[in-house]
Protein backbone atom coordinates (compact mmCIF):
# COMPACT_ATOMS: atom_id res chain seq x y z
CA UNK A 1 0.00 0.00 0.00
CA UNK A 2 1.00 3.70 -0.77
CA UNK A 3 2.37 5.62 2.52
CA UNK A 4 0.21 8.92 2.61
CA UNK A 5 3.13 10.85 0.80
CA UNK A 6 0.28 12.74 -0.54
CA UNK A 7 -1.38 13.53 3.23
CA UNK A 8 1.63 14.67 4.76
CA UNK A 9 2.80 17.49 1.66
CA UNK A 10 -1.00 18.61 2.17
CA UNK A 11 -0.11 18.84 5.99
CA UNK A 12 3.31 20.53 5.19
CA UNK A 13 1.96 22.18 3.40
CA UNK A 14 -0.59 23.34 5.95
CA UNK A 15 1.95 24.01 8.40
CA UNK A 16 4.51 25.46 6.08
CA UNK A 17 7.06 23.43 6.17
CA UNK A 18 9.31 22.12 3.04
CA UNK A 19 9.06 18.53 3.25
CA UNK A 20 12.12 16.58 2.49
CA UNK A 21 11.78 13.91 0.31
CA UNK A 22 13.25 11.02 1.90
CA UNK A 23 10.21 11.61 4.18
CA UNK A 24 7.55 11.91 1.89
CA UNK A 25 5.55 9.19 4.21
CA UNK A 26 4.84 11.36 7.22
CA UNK A 27 1.64 11.81 8.40
CA UNK A 28 2.00 14.12 11.54
CA UNK A 29 3.65 17.29 11.93
CA UNK A 30 3.92 18.99 15.03
CA UNK A 31 4.89 22.41 16.23
CA UNK A 32 6.24 25.72 14.53
CA UNK A 33 9.61 26.94 14.74
CA UNK A 34 10.16 29.61 17.89
CA UNK A 35 9.28 32.73 16.54
CA UNK A 36 7.61 32.02 12.89
CA UNK A 37 3.89 33.82 12.63
CA UNK A 38 1.04 31.77 11.79
CA UNK A 39 1.08 32.42 8.06
CA UNK A 40 2.90 31.88 4.91
CA UNK A 41 6.32 30.99 6.07
CA UNK A 42 8.44 28.11 4.34
CA UNK A 43 11.32 26.10 6.66
CA UNK A 44 13.73 24.94 4.80
CA UNK A 45 14.64 21.95 6.41
CA UNK A 46 17.86 20.12 5.90
CA UNK A 47 18.11 16.54 6.30
CA UNK A 48 21.56 16.65 8.31
CA UNK A 49 19.77 18.69 11.24
CA UNK A 50 17.02 16.21 11.37
CA UNK A 51 17.48 13.83 14.12
CA UNK A 52 15.46 10.42 13.80
CA UNK A 53 13.56 8.23 16.98
CA UNK A 54 12.02 4.79 16.39
CA UNK A 55 9.48 3.12 18.54
CA UNK A 56 7.46 0.08 17.94
CA UNK A 57 5.18 1.00 15.09
CA UNK A 58 5.90 4.60 14.78
CA UNK A 59 8.80 7.12 14.46
CA UNK A 60 9.43 10.68 14.96
CA UNK A 61 12.06 12.93 12.91
CA UNK A 62 13.12 15.82 15.24
CA UNK A 63 14.24 19.35 13.40
CA UNK A 64 15.01 21.88 15.89
CA UNK A 65 11.55 22.19 17.93
CA UNK A 66 9.47 20.83 15.31
CA UNK A 67 8.57 17.19 15.23
CA UNK A 68 7.42 14.99 12.51
CA UNK A 69 5.90 11.94 13.03
CA UNK A 70 5.02 8.81 10.69
CA UNK A 71 3.89 5.15 11.20
CA UNK A 72 6.76 2.87 10.17
CA UNK A 73 4.22 0.47 8.48
CA UNK A 74 0.98 0.07 6.62
CA UNK A 75 -0.83 -1.69 9.07
CA UNK A 76 0.34 0.18 11.64
CA UNK A 77 1.15 -1.66 15.24
CA UNK A 78 -0.89 0.24 17.88
CA UNK A 79 0.83 2.11 20.42
CA UNK A 80 -0.01 0.75 23.68
CA UNK A 81 -1.50 2.95 25.81
CA UNK A 82 -0.26 1.73 29.67
CA UNK A 83 0.63 3.20 32.64
CA UNK A 84 4.49 2.90 31.80
CA UNK A 85 3.47 5.11 27.75
CA UNK A 86 1.79 7.85 30.14
CA UNK A 87 5.28 8.34 32.57
CA UNK A 88 7.44 7.89 29.58
CA UNK A 89 5.39 10.65 27.82
CA UNK A 90 4.73 13.10 30.79
CA UNK A 91 8.82 12.70 31.53
CA UNK A 92 9.95 13.31 28.08
CA UNK A 93 7.06 15.90 26.90
CA UNK A 94 6.88 13.80 23.25
CA UNK A 95 3.73 13.95 21.76
CA UNK A 96 1.01 11.73 21.63
CA UNK A 97 1.24 10.13 18.19
CA UNK A 98 -2.18 10.66 16.19
CA UNK A 99 -4.46 8.32 17.47
CA UNK A 100 -5.75 6.87 13.91
CA UNK A 101 -3.75 7.19 10.51
CA UNK A 102 -4.80 10.08 7.90
CA UNK A 103 -4.57 7.60 3.97
CA UNK A 104 -5.41 8.82 0.67
CA UNK A 105 -8.38 6.82 -0.51
CA UNK A 106 -7.76 3.17 -2.74
CA UNK A 107 -9.94 3.13 -5.57
CA UNK A 108 -11.18 -0.18 -4.53
CA UNK A 109 -11.82 -2.04 -0.88
CA UNK A 110 -13.88 -4.97 0.20
CA UNK A 111 -16.58 -3.17 2.21
CA UNK A 112 -17.23 0.03 2.53
CA UNK A 113 -18.68 1.71 5.61
CA UNK A 114 -20.70 5.16 5.65
CA UNK A 115 -21.12 6.98 8.77
CA UNK A 116 -18.09 6.81 11.61
CA UNK A 117 -20.31 6.55 14.34
CA UNK A 118 -20.06 4.02 16.40
CA UNK A 119 -22.28 1.33 14.02
CA UNK A 120 -19.92 1.70 11.72
CA UNK A 121 -16.40 1.91 13.32
CA UNK A 122 -17.46 -1.59 15.70
CA UNK A 123 -18.72 -2.98 12.31
CA UNK A 124 -15.34 -1.98 10.98
CA UNK A 125 -13.48 -3.46 13.66
CA UNK A 126 -14.93 -6.85 13.95
CA UNK A 127 -14.70 -7.03 10.37
CA UNK A 128 -10.63 -6.78 11.20
CA UNK A 129 -10.89 -8.56 14.03
CA UNK A 130 -13.38 -11.29 14.10
CA UNK A 131 -12.64 -11.81 9.97
CA UNK A 132 -9.40 -10.68 8.86
CA UNK A 133 -10.99 -8.85 6.74
CA UNK A 134 -9.19 -5.49 6.64
CA UNK A 135 -9.35 -3.94 3.22
CA UNK A 136 -12.37 -1.98 4.98
CA UNK A 137 -12.84 1.49 4.76
CA UNK A 138 -14.92 3.66 6.75
CA UNK A 139 -16.44 6.99 5.57
CA UNK A 140 -17.91 10.02 7.26
CA UNK A 141 -19.05 13.37 5.34
CA UNK A 142 -18.19 14.84 8.66
CA UNK A 143 -15.64 13.63 11.02
CA UNK A 144 -15.88 10.45 13.51
CA UNK A 145 -18.54 10.50 16.44
CA UNK A 146 -19.96 14.13 14.85
CA UNK A 147 -23.11 12.31 14.24
CA UNK A 148 -25.45 11.17 16.95
CA UNK A 149 -22.38 8.72 18.92
CA UNK A 150 -21.13 12.24 19.43
CA UNK A 151 -24.43 13.48 20.62
CA UNK A 152 -25.99 10.56 22.88
CA UNK A 153 -26.34 10.67 26.93
CA UNK A 154 -24.51 7.54 26.80
CA UNK A 155 -26.78 5.49 28.97
CA UNK A 156 -26.72 1.69 28.39
CA UNK A 157 -28.75 -0.85 29.36
CA UNK A 158 -30.30 -3.97 28.57
CA UNK A 159 -33.83 -3.82 30.40
CA UNK A 160 -36.11 -4.23 27.43
CA UNK A 161 -39.79 -5.32 26.77
CA UNK A 162 -39.12 -8.01 23.49
CA UNK A 163 -37.02 -10.89 24.15
CA UNK A 164 -35.22 -10.22 21.29
CA UNK A 165 -34.86 -7.03 21.81
CA UNK A 166 -33.37 -8.06 25.85
CA UNK A 167 -31.55 -10.52 24.06
CA UNK A 168 -29.60 -8.62 21.49
CA UNK A 169 -28.76 -5.11 24.45
CA UNK A 170 -27.54 -8.13 26.74
CA UNK A 171 -24.96 -9.01 24.36
CA UNK A 172 -23.96 -5.19 24.36
CA UNK A 173 -24.04 -4.48 27.73
CA UNK A 174 -21.65 -7.56 28.07
CA UNK A 175 -19.32 -6.79 25.39
CA UNK A 176 -19.06 -3.25 27.12
CA UNK A 177 -17.96 -4.86 30.18
CA UNK A 178 -14.51 -5.81 28.49
CA UNK A 179 -14.56 -3.37 25.97
CA UNK A 180 -11.89 -1.11 27.74
CA UNK A 181 -9.95 -3.66 27.81
CA UNK A 182 -10.36 -5.28 24.60
CA UNK A 183 -9.89 -1.80 23.10
CA UNK A 184 -6.89 -0.28 25.53
CA UNK A 185 -9.15 2.73 25.34
CA UNK A 186 -10.59 3.44 28.67
CA UNK A 187 -14.38 3.77 27.95
CA UNK A 188 -15.74 4.90 31.42
CA UNK A 189 -18.34 2.40 31.36
CA UNK A 190 -19.99 2.88 35.21
CA UNK A 191 -22.89 0.55 35.54
CA UNK A 192 -24.53 2.81 38.25
CA UNK A 193 -27.96 1.50 38.07
CA UNK A 194 -30.54 2.35 35.67
CA UNK A 195 -34.01 3.48 37.25
CA UNK A 196 -37.58 4.00 35.03
CA UNK A 197 -40.40 5.81 37.43
CA UNK A 198 -43.79 4.43 37.19
CA UNK A 199 -45.85 7.54 38.07
CA UNK A 200 -49.54 5.86 37.31
CA UNK A 201 -50.50 2.29 37.25
CA UNK A 202 -50.46 1.14 33.64
CA UNK A 203 -46.81 1.85 33.59
CA UNK A 204 -46.35 0.13 36.86
CA UNK A 205 -48.02 -2.75 34.88
CA UNK A 206 -45.01 -2.06 31.71
CA UNK A 207 -42.55 -2.69 34.44
CA UNK A 208 -43.46 -5.86 35.73
CA UNK A 209 -43.93 -7.01 32.10
CA UNK A 210 -40.64 -5.99 31.04
CA UNK A 211 -38.92 -7.48 34.61
CA UNK A 212 -40.78 -10.45 33.81
CA UNK A 213 -39.34 -10.78 30.24
CA UNK A 214 -35.82 -9.15 31.63
CA UNK A 215 -35.46 -12.10 34.22
CA UNK A 216 -36.20 -14.68 31.65
CA UNK A 217 -33.62 -13.92 29.50
CA UNK A 218 -31.39 -13.78 32.61
CA UNK A 219 -31.31 -10.04 33.14
CA UNK A 220 -30.95 -8.45 36.62
CA UNK A 221 -34.34 -6.26 36.61
CA UNK A 222 -37.12 -6.27 39.07
CA UNK A 223 -39.65 -3.87 40.39
CA UNK A 224 -39.02 -1.76 43.81
CA UNK A 225 -41.08 0.84 45.90
CA UNK A 226 -40.37 4.32 46.69
CA UNK A 227 -38.71 3.72 50.09
CA UNK A 228 -35.96 1.60 47.87
CA UNK A 229 -36.27 3.95 45.51
CA UNK A 230 -35.29 6.90 48.07
CA UNK A 231 -32.49 4.73 49.39
CA UNK A 232 -31.16 4.65 45.82
CA UNK A 233 -31.69 8.52 45.02
CA UNK A 234 -32.47 10.80 48.11
CA UNK A 235 -33.30 13.53 45.93
CA UNK A 236 -36.34 12.96 44.39
CA UNK A 237 -39.51 13.87 45.70
CA UNK A 238 -41.13 10.44 46.42
CA UNK A 239 -43.81 12.30 49.11
CA UNK A 240 -47.51 11.49 47.77
CA UNK A 241 -48.64 14.62 47.59
CA UNK A 242 -47.02 15.38 44.11
CA UNK A 243 -49.02 15.68 41.04
CA UNK A 244 -46.83 12.51 39.42
CA UNK A 245 -46.94 10.75 42.70
CA UNK A 246 -43.79 8.13 42.33
CA UNK A 247 -45.94 4.55 43.18
CA UNK A 248 -42.50 2.01 41.97
CA UNK A 249 -39.76 2.04 39.62
CA UNK A 250 -38.21 -0.58 37.02
CA UNK A 251 -34.62 -1.32 38.77
CA UNK A 252 -31.84 -2.08 36.54
CA UNK A 253 -28.42 -2.74 38.52
CA UNK A 254 -26.20 -3.27 35.43
CA UNK A 255 -27.62 -0.05 33.54
CA UNK A 256 -25.33 2.77 33.47
CA UNK A 257 -23.52 5.58 31.50
CA UNK A 258 -20.28 5.04 29.46
CA UNK A 259 -18.06 8.10 27.77
CA UNK A 260 -19.56 8.22 23.93
CA UNK A 261 -16.07 9.60 22.62
CA UNK A 262 -13.79 7.59 24.23
CA UNK A 263 -15.66 4.79 22.39
CA UNK A 264 -15.88 6.07 19.55
CA UNK A 265 -12.39 6.40 19.62
CA UNK A 266 -11.06 3.73 20.87
CA UNK A 267 -13.06 1.88 17.88
CA UNK A 268 -11.69 4.27 15.38
CA UNK A 269 -8.24 3.75 16.56
CA UNK A 270 -8.79 -0.20 17.00
CA UNK A 271 -10.43 -0.42 13.96
CA UNK A 272 -7.02 1.70 12.23
CA UNK A 273 -4.49 -0.34 13.88
CA UNK A 274 -5.66 -3.50 12.52
CA UNK A 275 -5.84 -2.00 8.95
CA UNK A 276 -9.13 -0.48 8.26
CA UNK A 277 -9.25 2.98 6.68
CA UNK A 278 -11.13 5.67 8.35
CA UNK A 279 -11.46 8.62 5.75
CA UNK A 280 -13.35 11.75 7.31
CA UNK A 281 -15.03 14.74 5.04
CA UNK A 282 -15.47 12.13 2.56
CA UNK A 283 -19.38 11.98 1.72
CA UNK A 284 -21.54 9.03 -0.42
CA UNK A 285 -23.72 11.11 -2.86
CA UNK A 286 -24.71 7.74 -4.98
CA UNK A 287 -24.15 4.51 -5.14
CA UNK A 288 -23.70 2.36 -8.27
CA UNK A 289 -25.14 -0.97 -9.33
CA UNK A 290 -25.37 -3.28 -11.91
CA UNK A 291 -28.48 -4.98 -11.91
CA UNK A 292 -29.87 -5.83 -8.37
CA UNK A 293 -26.02 -5.98 -6.93
CA UNK A 294 -23.94 -3.32 -5.55
CA UNK A 295 -20.38 -2.30 -7.58
CA UNK A 296 -18.71 1.28 -5.69
CA UNK A 297 -19.93 4.65 -4.14
CA UNK A 298 -19.24 7.69 -5.79
CA UNK A 299 -17.77 10.00 -3.25
CA UNK A 300 -16.71 13.81 -3.24
CA UNK A 301 -13.60 12.85 -3.05
CA UNK A 302 -14.14 10.12 -5.69
CA UNK A 303 -15.54 6.46 -6.87
CA UNK A 304 -14.59 3.63 -4.98
CA UNK A 305 -14.94 -0.03 -6.42
CA UNK A 306 -16.70 -2.04 -4.03
CA UNK A 307 -19.13 -5.00 -3.54
CA UNK A 308 -20.42 -4.50 -0.18
CA UNK A 309 -21.83 -1.13 1.76
CA UNK A 310 -23.08 -1.15 4.81
CA UNK A 311 -25.70 2.02 5.47
CA UNK A 312 -24.49 3.17 9.61
CA UNK A 313 -25.73 6.71 8.77
CA UNK A 314 -28.31 6.94 11.42
CA UNK A 315 -30.49 10.47 10.49
CA UNK A 316 -29.23 10.39 7.16
CA UNK A 317 -30.00 6.45 6.64
CA UNK A 318 -33.69 7.15 4.54
CA UNK A 319 -31.57 9.27 2.19
CA UNK A 320 -28.58 6.66 1.12
CA UNK A 321 -31.52 4.25 0.79
CA UNK A 322 -32.58 6.49 -1.88
CA UNK A 323 -29.53 6.10 -3.86
CA UNK A 324 -30.25 2.61 -4.20
CA UNK A 325 -33.98 2.25 -4.61
CA UNK A 326 -34.66 0.77 -1.49
CA UNK A 327 -37.65 1.79 0.72
CA UNK A 328 -38.21 2.15 4.84
CA UNK A 329 -39.91 2.69 7.49
CA UNK A 330 -37.26 5.47 8.18
CA UNK A 331 -38.51 8.88 9.74
CA UNK A 332 -35.62 11.36 10.93
CA UNK A 333 -36.75 13.16 14.43
CA UNK A 334 -34.34 15.38 16.22
CA UNK A 335 -33.61 14.52 19.58
CA UNK A 336 -32.14 17.29 21.78
CA UNK A 337 -30.16 17.07 25.36
CA UNK A 338 -29.09 19.35 27.66
CA UNK A 339 -26.50 19.95 30.39
CA UNK A 340 -25.53 21.79 33.42
CA UNK A 341 -22.72 23.26 35.04
CA UNK A 342 -20.91 20.72 37.23
CA UNK A 343 -21.97 20.36 41.22
CA UNK A 344 -21.09 18.45 43.85
CA UNK A 345 -21.49 14.86 43.32
CA UNK A 346 -25.13 13.38 44.59
CA UNK A 347 -26.76 11.18 41.54
CA UNK A 348 -25.04 7.80 41.34
CA UNK A 349 -28.19 6.26 39.26
CA UNK A 350 -29.63 6.90 36.27
CA UNK A 351 -33.30 7.98 36.59
CA UNK A 352 -36.00 8.05 33.59
CA UNK A 353 -39.48 8.97 34.26
CA UNK A 354 -42.09 8.05 30.91
CA UNK A 355 -44.81 9.84 32.53
CA UNK A 356 -42.51 13.34 32.68
CA UNK A 357 -40.89 12.78 30.13
CA UNK A 358 -37.23 13.17 31.28
CA UNK A 359 -34.13 11.60 32.24
CA UNK A 360 -31.44 12.43 34.14
CA UNK A 361 -27.69 11.26 34.91
CA UNK A 362 -24.82 12.89 36.85
CA UNK A 363 -21.36 12.19 34.54
CA UNK A 364 -17.85 11.96 36.53
CA UNK A 365 -16.97 15.81 36.14
CA UNK A 366 -20.55 17.04 38.18
CA UNK A 367 -22.73 18.06 35.27
CA UNK A 368 -26.37 17.14 35.18
CA UNK A 369 -27.09 15.24 31.59
CA UNK A 370 -31.04 15.80 30.85
CA UNK A 371 -32.49 14.54 27.80
CA UNK A 372 -36.18 13.85 26.76
CA UNK A 373 -38.18 12.44 23.71
CA UNK A 374 -38.04 13.71 20.12
CA UNK A 375 -39.29 16.89 18.73
CA UNK A 376 -42.24 16.47 17.65
CA UNK A 377 -42.57 16.76 13.90
CA UNK A 378 -39.66 15.34 11.41
CA UNK A 379 -36.83 17.29 10.23
CA UNK A 380 -33.04 17.49 9.70
CA UNK A 381 -32.27 19.96 11.40
CA UNK A 382 -30.03 20.36 14.58
CA UNK A 383 -31.34 23.36 15.24
CA UNK A 384 -32.31 23.96 19.33
CA UNK A 385 -35.05 25.19 20.66
CA UNK A 386 -36.11 27.14 23.88
CA UNK A 387 -39.96 24.72 24.43
CA UNK A 388 -37.46 21.79 24.35
CA UNK A 389 -35.86 23.40 27.41
CA UNK A 390 -38.95 24.61 29.29
CA UNK A 391 -40.14 21.44 29.13
CA UNK A 392 -37.94 19.71 29.97
CA UNK A 393 -37.26 22.05 32.85
CA UNK A 394 -40.35 22.07 34.52
CA UNK A 395 -40.09 18.12 34.39
CA UNK A 396 -36.93 17.98 35.97
CA UNK A 397 -38.31 20.42 38.24
CA UNK A 398 -41.26 18.34 39.81
CA UNK A 399 -38.62 15.10 40.36
CA UNK A 400 -36.12 16.67 41.78
CA UNK A 401 -37.18 20.46 43.29
CA UNK A 402 -33.64 20.62 44.82
CA UNK A 403 -32.09 21.06 42.00
CA UNK A 404 -34.16 24.65 41.07
CA UNK A 405 -30.86 26.71 41.44
CA UNK A 406 -28.64 24.22 39.30
CA UNK A 407 -27.89 26.64 35.46
CA UNK A 408 -27.67 24.84 32.45
CA UNK A 409 -24.85 25.00 30.10
CA UNK A 410 -25.94 23.42 27.18
CA UNK A 411 -28.24 22.06 24.92
CA UNK A 412 -28.04 19.93 21.17
CA UNK A 413 -29.74 17.86 19.09
CA UNK A 414 -28.82 14.80 16.69
CA UNK A 415 -30.99 13.29 14.01
CA UNK A 416 -32.06 9.83 15.15
CA UNK A 417 -33.93 7.21 12.78
CA UNK A 418 -37.13 6.39 13.87
CA UNK A 419 -38.96 3.42 13.20
CA UNK A 420 -42.46 2.54 13.38
CA UNK A 421 -41.42 -0.44 16.30
CA UNK A 422 -38.50 1.76 18.28
CA UNK A 423 -36.81 -0.86 16.95
CA UNK A 424 -33.88 -1.30 14.64
CA UNK A 425 -33.28 -2.52 10.94
CA UNK A 426 -30.10 -4.51 10.55
CA UNK A 427 -29.34 -7.01 7.67
CA UNK A 428 -30.21 -7.15 3.65
CA UNK A 429 -32.29 -5.00 1.52
CA UNK A 430 -33.46 -6.30 -1.94
CA UNK A 431 -30.12 -4.72 -3.61
CA UNK A 432 -26.98 -7.08 -2.91
CA UNK A 433 -24.45 -6.06 -0.82
CA UNK A 434 -26.39 -2.72 -0.02
CA UNK A 435 -26.73 -4.08 3.62
CA UNK A 436 -28.66 -1.82 6.81
CA UNK A 437 -27.46 -1.11 10.50
CA UNK A 438 -30.06 1.63 10.83
CA UNK A 439 -33.12 2.75 12.59
CA UNK A 440 -31.10 3.13 15.43
CA UNK A 441 -33.52 6.25 16.76
CA UNK A 442 -32.66 7.49 20.19
CA UNK A 443 -31.20 3.84 21.69
CA UNK A 444 -28.21 2.99 19.36
CA UNK A 445 -25.27 4.01 21.47
CA UNK A 446 -26.01 0.93 23.79
CA UNK A 447 -26.19 -1.51 20.89
CA UNK A 448 -22.94 -0.39 18.78
CA UNK A 449 -20.58 -3.71 20.06
CA UNK A 450 -23.29 -6.03 19.57
CA UNK A 451 -24.45 -4.38 16.09
CA UNK A 452 -20.57 -4.36 15.21
CA UNK A 453 -19.91 -7.79 15.71
CA UNK A 454 -23.20 -8.74 14.05
CA UNK A 455 -22.91 -6.95 11.17
CA UNK A 456 -19.28 -8.11 10.86
CA UNK A 457 -20.28 -11.66 10.26
CA UNK A 458 -23.34 -10.97 8.61
CA UNK A 459 -20.92 -9.18 6.01
CA UNK A 460 -18.20 -11.60 6.42
CA UNK A 461 -20.23 -15.01 5.79
CA UNK A 462 -22.81 -13.57 3.65
CA UNK A 463 -25.81 -14.97 6.63
CA UNK A 464 -27.57 -13.12 9.04
CA UNK A 465 -26.43 -13.99 12.77
CA UNK A 466 -30.02 -15.53 14.94
CA UNK A 467 -29.29 -12.90 17.23
CA UNK A 468 -30.29 -10.20 14.92
CA UNK A 469 -32.76 -11.79 12.58
CA UNK A 470 -36.01 -10.95 14.07
CA UNK A 471 -34.88 -6.74 13.00
CA UNK A 472 -34.67 -7.35 9.27
CA UNK A 473 -36.46 -4.91 6.95
CA UNK A 474 -39.11 -7.42 5.57
CA UNK A 475 -40.50 -7.29 8.82
CA UNK A 476 -42.65 -4.56 8.37
CA UNK A 477 -43.59 -6.02 5.05
CA UNK A 478 -44.50 -9.13 6.71
CA UNK A 479 -46.26 -7.43 9.70
CA UNK A 480 -43.81 -9.04 12.17
CA UNK A 481 -42.60 -5.92 14.26
CA UNK A 482 -41.03 -5.96 17.57
CA UNK A 483 -42.93 -3.45 19.26
CA UNK A 484 -39.99 -1.64 21.89
CA UNK A 485 -41.91 1.48 22.59
CA UNK A 486 -42.83 0.97 26.15
CA UNK A 487 -39.31 0.52 26.85
CA UNK A 488 -37.26 2.59 24.39
CA UNK A 489 -39.66 5.71 23.47
CA UNK A 490 -38.35 8.21 26.84
CA UNK A 491 -35.53 6.09 28.61
CA UNK A 492 -32.84 6.05 25.55
CA UNK B 1 -40.78 28.28 17.82
CA UNK B 2 -41.71 27.13 14.16
CA UNK B 3 -45.11 28.07 13.40
CA UNK B 4 -48.01 27.21 10.82
CA UNK B 5 -50.52 29.91 9.02
CA UNK B 6 -53.37 27.84 10.02
CA UNK B 7 -56.52 29.11 7.68
CA UNK B 8 -58.68 29.53 10.01
CA UNK B 9 -56.60 31.23 13.60
CA UNK B 10 -53.57 33.04 11.43
CA UNK B 11 -49.99 32.15 12.36
CA UNK B 12 -49.73 29.87 15.43
CA UNK B 13 -46.99 28.20 17.28
CA UNK B 14 -46.31 24.83 16.26
CA UNK B 15 -46.67 23.87 19.37
CA UNK B 16 -50.58 24.03 19.06
CA UNK B 17 -50.76 21.95 16.74
CA UNK B 18 -49.87 17.78 15.77
CA UNK B 19 -47.93 16.52 13.12
CA UNK B 20 -49.74 13.69 11.53
CA UNK B 21 -47.06 13.03 8.93
CA UNK B 22 -46.35 12.79 5.27
CA UNK B 23 -49.42 12.72 3.54
CA UNK B 24 -50.16 10.23 0.91
CA UNK B 25 -52.89 8.65 -1.30
CA UNK B 26 -54.88 5.68 1.05
CA UNK B 27 -54.99 2.32 -1.28
CA UNK B 28 -58.70 0.99 -1.94
CA UNK B 29 -59.96 -0.93 1.02
CA UNK B 30 -61.59 -3.43 -1.53
CA UNK B 31 -58.72 -3.94 -3.63
CA UNK B 32 -55.76 -3.57 -1.26
CA UNK B 33 -53.89 -6.42 -0.10
CA UNK B 34 -51.78 -6.99 3.43
CA UNK B 35 -48.08 -5.61 2.16
CA UNK B 36 -50.17 -2.75 0.41
CA UNK B 37 -51.50 -1.60 3.24
CA UNK B 38 -48.19 -2.22 5.40
CA UNK B 39 -46.36 -0.24 2.75
CA UNK B 40 -48.74 2.63 3.09
CA UNK B 41 -48.66 2.62 7.42
CA UNK B 42 -44.93 2.13 7.65
CA UNK B 43 -42.82 2.95 4.45
CA UNK B 44 -41.50 6.37 4.60
CA UNK B 45 -40.45 8.96 1.89
CA UNK B 46 -38.40 10.94 4.77
CA UNK B 47 -36.72 13.06 2.21
CA UNK B 48 -34.48 16.20 3.21
CA UNK B 49 -36.05 18.70 1.61
CA UNK B 50 -40.00 19.86 0.77
CA UNK B 51 -42.52 17.97 2.17
CA UNK B 52 -46.33 17.54 2.02
CA UNK B 53 -47.40 16.47 5.47
CA UNK B 54 -50.55 16.68 7.80
CA UNK B 55 -50.54 18.57 10.97
CA UNK B 56 -53.53 19.08 13.19
CA UNK B 57 -54.76 22.11 15.26
CA UNK B 58 -55.59 20.27 18.35
CA UNK B 59 -55.47 23.54 20.78
CA UNK B 60 -57.03 25.58 18.06
CA UNK B 61 -59.55 25.54 15.36
CA UNK B 62 -59.32 21.58 15.87
CA UNK B 63 -59.13 21.32 11.94
CA UNK B 64 -56.90 18.86 10.11
CA UNK B 65 -54.30 20.85 7.55
CA UNK B 66 -51.89 20.14 4.88
CA UNK B 67 -48.76 21.87 5.15
CA UNK B 68 -45.83 22.31 2.67
CA UNK B 69 -42.73 22.03 5.07
CA UNK B 70 -38.86 22.09 3.92
CA UNK B 71 -37.38 19.15 6.27
CA UNK B 72 -33.76 20.82 6.39
CA UNK B 73 -34.86 24.90 6.99
CA UNK B 74 -38.58 24.10 8.81
CA UNK B 75 -39.84 26.84 6.44
CA UNK B 76 -43.64 26.68 5.71
CA UNK B 77 -44.54 27.34 2.12
CA UNK B 78 -48.38 27.00 2.29
CA UNK B 79 -50.75 25.43 4.47
CA UNK B 80 -54.60 24.46 3.24
CA UNK B 81 -57.34 22.62 5.24
CA UNK B 82 -57.19 18.83 4.58
CA UNK B 83 -59.68 17.20 1.77
CA UNK B 84 -59.40 20.98 -0.41
CA UNK B 85 -57.56 20.72 -3.45
CA UNK B 86 -54.07 22.90 -3.43
C1 LIG C 1 -29.59 13.62 22.19
C2 LIG C 1 -29.44 12.14 21.98
C3 LIG C 1 -29.40 11.29 23.09
C4 LIG C 1 -29.24 9.91 22.92
N1 LIG C 1 -29.13 9.14 24.03
C5 LIG C 1 -28.83 7.83 23.90
C6 LIG C 1 -28.59 7.03 25.05
O1 LIG C 1 -28.61 7.53 26.18
N2 LIG C 1 -28.31 5.71 24.87
C7 LIG C 1 -28.27 5.15 23.62
O2 LIG C 1 -28.03 3.95 23.53
N3 LIG C 1 -28.50 5.88 22.51
C8 LIG C 1 -28.77 7.20 22.62
N4 LIG C 1 -28.99 7.97 21.49
C9 LIG C 1 -28.99 7.33 20.18
C10 LIG C 1 -27.59 7.09 19.68
O3 LIG C 1 -26.82 8.26 19.81
C11 LIG C 1 -27.61 6.67 18.21
O4 LIG C 1 -28.56 5.66 17.99
C12 LIG C 1 -26.25 6.13 17.77
O5 LIG C 1 -25.21 7.00 18.16
C13 LIG C 1 -26.25 5.93 16.28
O6 LIG C 1 -24.95 5.64 15.87
P1 LIG C 1 -24.62 5.50 14.33
O7 LIG C 1 -23.20 5.10 14.25
O8 LIG C 1 -25.63 4.62 13.70
O9 LIG C 1 -24.88 6.95 13.72
P2 LIG C 1 -24.13 8.36 13.89
O10 LIG C 1 -23.24 8.39 15.06
O11 LIG C 1 -25.17 9.42 13.79
O12 LIG C 1 -23.20 8.40 12.61
C14 LIG C 1 -23.72 8.52 11.32
C15 LIG C 1 -22.66 9.19 10.48
O13 LIG C 1 -23.02 9.07 9.11
C16 LIG C 1 -22.48 10.19 8.45
N5 LIG C 1 -23.15 10.34 7.17
C17 LIG C 1 -24.46 10.61 6.92
N6 LIG C 1 -24.69 10.66 5.59
C18 LIG C 1 -23.51 10.42 4.97
C19 LIG C 1 -23.10 10.33 3.60
N7 LIG C 1 -23.96 10.50 2.59
N8 LIG C 1 -21.80 10.06 3.33
C20 LIG C 1 -20.90 9.88 4.33
N9 LIG C 1 -21.25 9.95 5.64
C21 LIG C 1 -22.53 10.21 5.97
C22 LIG C 1 -22.72 11.34 9.41
O14 LIG C 1 -21.81 12.38 9.17
C23 LIG C 1 -22.50 10.67 10.77
O15 LIG C 1 -21.22 10.91 11.31
C24 LIG C 1 -29.17 9.35 21.62
C25 LIG C 1 -29.22 10.19 20.51
C26 LIG C 1 -29.34 11.58 20.67
C27 LIG C 1 -29.37 12.47 19.46
ZN1 LIG D 1 -56.55 26.58 13.39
Amino acid sequence: MAEPAATFLAEAVHHQWTAFPELSNLCYVHGRPAGSPAATVTVPVRPERAELRVWEGIEMVKVGRAQVWRRTSGAAAPHRYSAASLVRHGLTHEPWPRVWRQVPLRPAYDAVIVGAGIHGLATAYHLAKDHGITKVAVVDRGYVGGGNSGRNTAIVRSNYLTPEGVRFYDRSVKLYEALSAELNFNVMFEQRGHLTLAHNDSSLRTMVWRAEVNKLVGVDSSVIGPEEIKRLVPYLDTSTETRYPILGALYHPPGGTIRHDAVNWGYARAADALGVEIHQGVEVLAISTTGDRVRGVVTSAGEIATPIVVNCTAGHASLLCDMVGVSTPVVTHPLQAAVTEPVKAFLSAVVVSGSLHVYVSQTDRGELVFGASTDPYASYSTRGSLEFTEELASHVLALMPGISKIRLLRQWAGLCDMTPDFSPIMGITPVEGFLLDVGWGTYGFKAGPASGEAMATLVATGKTPELIAAFDLARFAEGRLVGEKGAASVGH
Amino acid sequence: MIQIPCPYCGLRNANEFASTGEVKPRPDVATATPAVWRAYLYDHRNPEGLVTEGWYHRAGCRKFLVVERHTQTNEIRSARPAGVAS
